[in-house]
């Protein structure tokens, strides 16, 4: 008897659809992304209701880390260039042009004034220069006076003087409160009292008076 | 389709006899590199992309006042204070007798705030947050979140004084909080 053959294929998938799916993955991604700027701590922000979204121009950090190290970074490189040079004067830093160049290159800086000149000789290219940077001991403000981050407040107001200068606050969720009423005092002996304290979104919880006034909000809108 | 349908195979006529079959290639591409390459992409844009956009909040921290009688006043009856201690622990007095002090958690304190809110004329009510130095940021910020969400206008963010972080001490010493 004759039997009918089965004339046998390898077995092999149509990949289009999952390379189609694939490919709007990804452009999802690449057109959504925004790179994290690099930063040498990790700072995990508390949640907030705020809906105001975070001005990024013109804008001094204050970063304070689990720990409560203190950091500070300025988004403008010239800016940055103001307050290094004001600051080198000011404070005796004596810092050379490359050192200068080195600041105006670097992310967050975190060290006291008696380092900083050894922190910025460094070469930017060498790997173990992140290292050192993300083992920075912090800027000191522990006393009543504000201490050296009083100064770098106040260099950089004079570097924005005219312009209106955004003062961020980003500290960590377990950073001691007391870390933070000292960055506050800083901020307070030049005379800032207004600032924005940096937060993950979140939603106003369902049946606050916040809530209520929200969804109001949506409805004479539509 | 992957692969092109090239015209050979079982679906071709039959040609007539002397005419050479061209040899077919197979122009199926195989299209797992191209699979393998795009994930890669995806995960490395998954891990580098930041998807939420950080926020910011108000805070507004009254000038330093030397002189006692430019300080702003708080109706006895209208206050509330809030201490924030240890282990996310919030204590909390209406009027101005420290020694009438309450424990709450954080999920506990907005009934407190908006029964308060409740019972007190709106001209008079101030919220007063004194966070002692065991809080930590995230106290600091949730409680300051919790008065935009309960609405409450006034609120100040002032030092604890000597007298409550004493009481606070006896509370947690006895309800075993360390």
């Amino acid at each position: 008897m004759p039997s009918v053959k089965i004339k046998k294929h390898a077995p092999e998938n149509d990949m289009t659809p999952f390379v189609d799916v694939a490919f709007l993955i990804l452009s999802f991604f690449m057109l959504a992304t925004k790179f994290k700027p690099e930063e040498p701590v990790e700072v995990t922000t508390p949640n907030s209701v705020s809906s105001q979204t975070l001005p990024e121009k013109d804008a001094l950090m204050i970063s304070i880390d689990q720990g409560g190290r203190v950091f500070v970074s300025i988004d403008n490189p010239q800016s940055r260039q103001l307050l290094i040079e004001n600051m080198n004067q000011t404070r005796n830093l004596g810092l050379g042009p490359a050192e200068i160049k080195n600041f105006i290159n670097a992310p967050s800086v975190g060290v006291p004034f008696s380092q900083l000149k050894g922190l910025l000789a460094l070469d930017p290219e060498e790997p173990s220069t992140k290292e050192v940077f993300k083992k920075q001991p912090g800027i000191p403000c522990s006393d009543t006076t504000g201490g050296e981050l009083y100064y770098w407040i106040r260099d950089a107001l004079t570097a924005y003087s005219g312009k209106k200068l955004n003062l961020l606050i980003k500290a960590d969720n377990n950073a001691k409160y007391p870390q933070f009423k000292n960055v506050l005092n800083a901020f307070k002996k030049n005379d800032q009292n207004k600032f924005l304290l940096v937060t993950s979104p979140e939603d106003a919880p369902a049946g606050t008076a916040l809530y209520v006034t929200r969804q109001k909000q949506i409805q004479s809108g539509k | 389709m992957a692969s092109i349908d090239s015209g050979g195979g079982d679906s071709g006529h039959k040609k007539g006899p002397g005419v050479k079959k061209a040899k077919k290639l197979s122009t199926r591409v195989d299209m797992t590199p191209m699979v393998d390459l795009g994930f890669l992409l995806i995960t490395f844009f998954i891990f580098t992309t930041t998807m939420s956009q950080p926020t910011a909040m108000n805070l507004y921290m009254p000038k330093d006042v030397d002189k006692p009688e430019e300080q702003n006043k708080v109706k006895e009856s209208g206050a509330f204070h809030i201490m924030l201690g240890k282990q996310d622990v919030i204590y909390y007095y209406e009027g101005m007798d420290p020694t009438q002090i309450k424990t709450a958690t954080f999920k506990t304190i907005r009934d407190e705030i908006i029964r308060k809110k409740q019972n007190t004329n709106p001209e008079d009510l101030v919220v007063i947050i004194k966070p002692t130095i065991d809080a930590t940021y995230k106290n600091t910020v949730d409680i300051l979140d919790e008065m935009t969400i309960n609405e409450i206008k006034r609120y100040a963010m002032v030092d604890i004084s000597p007298v409550e972080y004493e009481l606070i001490k006896i509370t947690e010493a006895a309800s075993g909080i360390k």
